[in-house]
């Protein structure tokens, strides 16, 4: 099974590479693009078939190590 | 007195972090990453570098190592624990203090001399007044130091700011965008001391500035 994470900033908190990314848009000539924001994707591959264990298991991942909740938001689909 | 230093891989800055303890008195021990236990010691220093490659978020690696538990263990009994740059991120990252480490506002890894001023007297502030202003460097690329509004208040009411960047000449001396310029906070109990700049690369022959020799000469003396 194969789990895919995606970590993300959260509102509020302030995102230098975001800001550059949505710069450079902006210099490139991509008019109409209002904000920018990285984040990361971990894709993981998992034994069992459970999808439910896995989603329990995936999600004390991201909090233990992950994401850092204070600042990010987590996502967690099954591909 | 005894320091311990405790190293991951990627820990860079121990070699100038044992020297300016010695130089202000200290014995210097090290331990490694993987041990589960530290050697009995009065202060416990997590030096800088760049731990694990800085992968996923820095300090992130290190703070989940077999170390981390007895360096909880030792804050807990009070015994006082000093992070510098990845030290300090690998002490938020382990939740022995608040708020969140960012990527510096203007995005650039800053390697310059910053002003501080010691905002209060702690137990880790060594011979330093509230007020003084000393010069230390800086050398991160993630020293932007979040706190969300709840925080950043509680962490004034509680006087836990204890170093903050002030001008050096030209703007606000902020090098990296950190809240409220702070550059190092303490934990609620007061042993637990985290700051960005550099203390130990102020302090000796061929460094820009002693300014930081009272503050590790203090901080020997008091546990001595």
């Amino acid at each position: 099974m194969k789990a895919r994470v995606h970590v993300t900033l959260k509102d509020g908190v302030l995102d230098p590479q975001g800001k550059a990314i949505h710069r450079a848009l902006e210099t490139l000539g991509f008019a109409g693009v209002r904000d920018a924001r990285q984040g990361k994707v971990i894709d993981l591959e998992l034994d069992g078939a459970d999808e439910s264990d896995a989603r329990q298991q995936v999600d004390r991942m991201c909090r233990q190590l992950l994401a850092n909740t204070v600042i990010e938001d987590y996502t967690i689909e099954f591909v | 007195m005894k320091a311990v230093l405790v190293l991951f891989p990627g820990t860079n800055r121990e070699t100038d972090m044992a020297d300016a303890l010695r130089r202000a008195g200290a014995d210097v021990v090290t331990a490694w990453h993987r041990d589960r236990e530290l050697p009995a010691a009065d202060l416990v220093v997590l030096p800088g570098g760049f731990s694990h490659g800085d992968y996923l978020r820095c300090g992130a690696m290190a703070a989940r190592a077999p170390v981390m538990a007895a360096i909880v263990e030792s804050a807990g009994r009070g015994v006082p624990v000093l992070g510098v740059c990845n030290g300090f991120q690998i002490l938020i990252e382990a939740g022995l203090l608040p708020g969140a480490l960012l990527r510096n506002a203007g995005l650039r890894f800053v390697c310059r001399t910053v002003r501080l001023r010691l905002e209060r007297r702690c137990r880790l502030s060594g011979h330093l007044e509230a007020g003084d202003i000393i010069r230390v460097p800086v050398a991160h690329g993630d020293g932007n130091y979040f706190a969300d509004r709840n925080l950043a208040a509680r962490l004034e009411d509680e006087d836990r700011v204890v170093f903050r960047y002030v001008p050096n000449g030209r703007g606000t001396g902020n090098p990296n965008g950190s809240t409220g310029d702070i550059a190092g906070i303490l934990n609620r109990a007061g042993n637990v001391l985290g700051m960005m700049p550099h203390p130990e690369d102020a302090t000796g022959p061929r460094q820009q500035s002693r300014d930081a020799l009272p503050f590790f000469q203090g901080i020997v003396d008091s546990l001595s």
